[in-house]
């Protein structure tokens, strides 16, 4: 392994074999130069701005600006500040952090400590989901390593800087992603989200100031420190900077994960990457960016996958995964899939999510049993507004009625076929 | 200093658990990680254990309870001796997860969330585990299995 592959720096030490890479392999790519620069020859302040002007956007789902976000911290308080990774992946169709942390924990290490240095935070938390044991084993080898070699703990690389990592587990609850619920689960308390502001940003874990990335946002850090802003602005083929991780699962070809430039065309994936729709299936539509995304339709295919190209075709990127919907599977019977996965997970706290989540099911069983009234999807689109954006604690509830409010726009007729015309009930999914 | 205070704990239990304690500037955060060692050892969390670990980590039981019962990962029930955990998320539901499950409870002859006769499998359903490429999955304890068939489920039951 050499320095080449420069377009794909994410997943340049990504191996066929699935094993992880150990120090030496990630060191031997240049791995650590980026820690090396950000704490040997930059301010803190000034790594916030490279990050800011190579324009990285947040890849769990929001978007929001990464350089932009460390910059809001408060710095000249005395106050302890805590860096966090979000590591607790768990939106349906994604399965990217998992081969991040798995293959190459070191990235995530040197990314976590980079952010750490920028927002001189003594100590940061890695919250890994439950269910992620290859991760949890190869991290803690990773830091181990880390440590050792002195890139971690004490004296960062003879500097004055230093900061610990903490490996903090879940249990398995979708809702401690939500930045303030992961506060609320960290802190040993019901993972319920907090209301916001203050946000956490200046109030966030034990009231201090807290900064919570995702696992591939701090990914990239450690290549734009080292690699430099200008390489990495010229990664992204469209609006948006840097490379992504695009995959796609479902009925095709070829399910998967790739490092790909953002702004690349839908199709692009879809065909070239995914092989396309598996024989005897056909493309229906698919979610761009995981459960919580609108539906598109085939004739998007020719979108390019960066955060204003997707908003505008009526979806959003979100993860960046696709889940495909072939011709075969029932787009009513998937969305009543996706709601109960939203329905349990939801954590009770507000009442539009915890009652509107379920009734949305009751809605959709009558409806795919056959009992369903016309009224019933206007019901069902007062839902989509009535569980939309404002009404919420958090954006649990909205993203559960993205798939719905989509679905109820592009696949009315199978909607309406179980309601007027029960032939459709004799077929299977 | 108070001194210990319950006998509801194991030494092994109490020693890993302090070891936790000391990363964090309050005892209160190791919550989940304390009640997944518990659950190392006794395999679920009965009230005792619940109220023992509560004393412990100096909070009430009702806030461990609010913590313990909010997880899919935790049980307050007894499991058997292996936990299956099926994926029922959209990926895998589309590539066959109902079929996976209904082989599950077939063979062991038991409803969805029961254990078996002899107290060896427990069937649960689980949300994506993060494997959609490999639909559809499941997760035996601590083990991922990947492209499940019938084939994959019985040699489970050969082990």
């Amino acid at each position: 392994m050499g320095e080449g592959k420069m377009d794909k720096p994410l997943t340049k030490n990504i191996r066929p074999d699935r094993a992880f890479a150990t120090l030496a392999d990630y060191e031997s790519t240049g791995g650590y130069q980026g820690l090396r620069t950000a704490i040997t020859q930059l301010q803190p302040k000034e790594v916030q701005q490279w990050v800011k002007d190579a324009g990285l956007r947040g890849r769990g789902g929001a978007g929001f600006g990464t350089g932009l976000k460390w910059s809001m911290v408060p710095m000249e308080t005395p106050q302890t500040r805590y860096m966090i990774a979000n590591a607790d992946e768990m939106e349906p169709g994604t399965f990217k952090d998992r081969m991040l942390m798995e293959q190459d924990p070191h990235q995530l290490i040197e990314g976590l400590i980079i952010a750490a240095y920028a927002i001189q935070a003594p100590i940061a938390y890695i919250f890994l989901r439950g269910e992620y044991h290859v991760a949890r084993q190869r991290l803690e080898h990773a830091l181990l390593e880390a440590r050792f070699k002195g890139y971690l703990g004490e004296h960062i690389l003879n500097s004055d800087f230093n900061v610990n990592i903490i490996l903090h587990t879940g249990a398995g609850r979708y809702i401690c992603g939500e930045e303030t619920a992961m506060l609320n689960a960290l802190e040993g308390k019901r993972a319920t989200p907090r209301a916001k502001p203050p946000f956490p940003l200046v109030s966030g874990l034990w009231g201090k100031p807290t900064v919570v990335n995702n696992v591939e946002t701090l990914c990239n850090v450690p290549h734009i420190l080292h690699y430099g802003v200008t390489w990495y602005q010229g990664l992204g083929r469209g609006a948006d900077k840097g490379s992504k991780l695009f995959g796609v699962s479902g009925r095709v070809n070829y399910p998967g994960l790739w490092e790909l430039p953002l702004g690349i065309p839908i199709r692009e994936i879809f065909e070239n990457y995914a092989g396309g729709m598996r024989d005897g299936y056909k493309l229906r539509g698919f979610l761009p960016g995981g459960a919580s995304t609108d539906f598109l339709l085939p004739e998007h295919l020719d979108v390019i996958m960066d955060y204003e190209a997707v908003a505008k075709a009526g979806s959003r990127l979100g993860t960046g995964m696709l889940i495909v919907l072939d011709d075969r599977t029932c787009p009513v019977k998937m969305v009543l899939n996706l709601e109960q996965f939203f329905a349990q997970e939801s954590c009770g706290w507000c009442t539009p999510c915890r009652d509107g989540l379920p009734w949305t099911i009751t809605l959709l069983k009558d409806i795919i049993a056959g009992k369903g009234r016309r009224e019933d999807l206007d019901t069902l689109s007062g839902l989509t507004r009535m569980l939309g954006p404002g009404n919420t604690f958090c954006a649990l509830a909205p993203g559960a009625m993205e798939p719905l409010q989509s679905a109820l726009k592009y696949f009315r007729d199978d909607f309406e076929r179980y309601i007027v015309d029960k032939s459709v009930l004799k077929e299977s999914v | 200093m108070k001194k210990p205070f319950f006998t509801g704990l194991s030494a092994a239990e109490i020693e890993e658990i302090n070891a936790e304690i000391e990363h964090y500037p309050d005892k209160a955060a190791v919550a989940i990680e304390a009640l997944k060692i518990v659950q190392k050892y006794r395999r679920w969390i009965s009230d005792d254990s619940l109220i023992a670990l509560a004393e412990l980590l100096d909070i009430a039981p009702a806030q461990l309870e609010a913590v313990a019962t909010f997880y899919n990962l935790i049980y307050r029930q007894p499991v058997g001796k292996t936990v299956i955990h099926y994926c029922n998320s959209v990926t895998c539901w589309m590539l066959g997860s109902d079929q996976v499950s209904e082989h599950l409870c077939r063979h062991l002859k038991i409803e969805l969330g029961e254990t078996s006769a002899d107290g060896k499998y427990t069937v649960l359903p689980s949300v994506c585990l993060g494997a959609c490429d490999h639909a559809p999955v499941l997760m035996v304890e601590d083990q991922l299995l990947l492209d499940v068939n019938e084939k994959t489920i019985n040699g489970i039951f050969e082990r």
